[in-house]
């Protein structure tokens, strides 16, 4: 019997070396997105270099479900250009273009009104009780490029979860049934 | 190597390669294209030129807008946002740009035009500093692409001044 014994240690210990190479291959990829995030946020300067478009209220020009490409530079900023800004106490970023641009000759700064392109009102519904303008530090970057549709899956991913946890647990089957 | 499973995996990362770089193509050749457009803007008349109850002064004009921005459209573009915007500057500002009219160009058609309006948008300054002011009227213009890169440039047309008192 001590071959059997031999045989199952053998088959024992080739699981284990193929699972930690699978375990190692799949930190390997979750890692190089990370990097990529992160080397993307350093090279255009802002926390979100690509956002979706979750309303209608740049139509025709954006739609839902496209994405964005931001940057954030140090130049002014000024009417006309699109902006993405987070208003305080709210978590979802807006983007909308700056139609009035007034810079304070002193310091530099600047207040800002946007409003949609597709809104009929400016954004000043949108903002805190008693706030009138945005300031440089609401603004998290400007649109610059921009994809058509490709924003569909994160929104169909956020709006039902269940869809999210299908294909992670997908994935985790394939990982784990292929044979390399 | 031949199951269902790869051979899908490998479609499915090939079309989606061969559309990224299509898209950068496409916004790539926008770089070659020729544009000159131009336009011109009369102020018909000064509506109402006051100060508010709570002291910022606020005008109200119509314009008479003239361009031709046919030469901005390529075949990936999916639509020009123009808009005139008036700049000046305050004691406190260095720079104020505040929007007055603006206009969402569908296609080439209808990017040459010529329309008389009043301000679409409120110009209200930050104080009271708008009598007697010269300011530059300016037309800016910003191309939203069907994929890829948008471009912005526009037309500064300076020598409008606001009238010395209150009407």
């Amino acid at each position: 019997m001590g071959w059997i014994g031999e045989t199952m240690d053998s088959i024992k210990s080739i699981k284990i070396r193929q699972l930690l190479t699978q375990a190692v291959t799949l930190g390997m990829i979750v890692t190089s997105a990370l990097i990529i995030w992160k080397g993307l946020m350093c090279v255009t300067g802002t926390e979100s270099p690509v956002v979706v478009v979750l309303s209608g209220s740049m139509e025709p020009g954006f739609q839902r479900g496209d994405i964005l490409f931001l940057t954030m530079t140090k130049e002014p900023i000024r009417t006309g250009e699109i902006v993405v800004f987070k208003i305080d106490g709210r978590d979802i970023p807006i983007v909308h273009r700056a139609i009035e641009v007034h810079e304070r000759k002193t310091t530099g700064a600047v207040d800002v009104l946007t409003k949609g392109d597709n809104n009929e009102v400016d954004d000043i519904g949108l903002y805190a009780d008693g706030q009138m303008w945005l300031h440089r530090h609401h603004i998290m970057g400007r649109a610059v490029a921009f994809l058509p549709y490709v924003g569909w899956v994160t929104i169909i991913m956020t709006e039902k979860p269940i869809i999210k946890y299908i294909l992670i647990g997908a994935l985790g089957l394939l990982v784990i049934t292929s044979k390399d | 190597m031949h199951s269902f499973g790869y051979r899908a995996n490998a479609l499915l990362t090939f079309s989606l390669t061969a559309l990224a770089f299509i898209c950068a193509i496409a916004s790539f050749s926008d770089n070659f294209s020729n544009q000159n457009p131009s336009a011109e803007i009369q102020i018909v008349n000064i509506n109402r030129f006051k100060k508010q109850s709570y002291g910022n002064d606020e005008v109200s004009l119509t314009l008479d807008i003239t361009a031709d921005l046919q030469s901005l459209f390529t075949w990936n573009t999916k639509q020009v946002f123009a808009f005139v915007a008036a700049e000046y500057e305050t004691p406190k500002n260095s720079l104020n740009q505040v929007s007055l009219w603006d206009a969402i160009i569908p296609d080439k058609e209808h990017a040459k035009f010529r329309v008389q309006t009043s301000n679409k948008y409120r110009f209200i300054d930050q104080g009271h500093n708008l009598r007697g002011k010269e300011f530059n009227l300016t037309l800016h213009w910003h191309v939203m692409p069907k994929t890829g890169k948008m471009f912005a440039d526009k037309i500064v047309m300076p020598g409008y001044s606001l009238p010395d008192a209150y009407k």
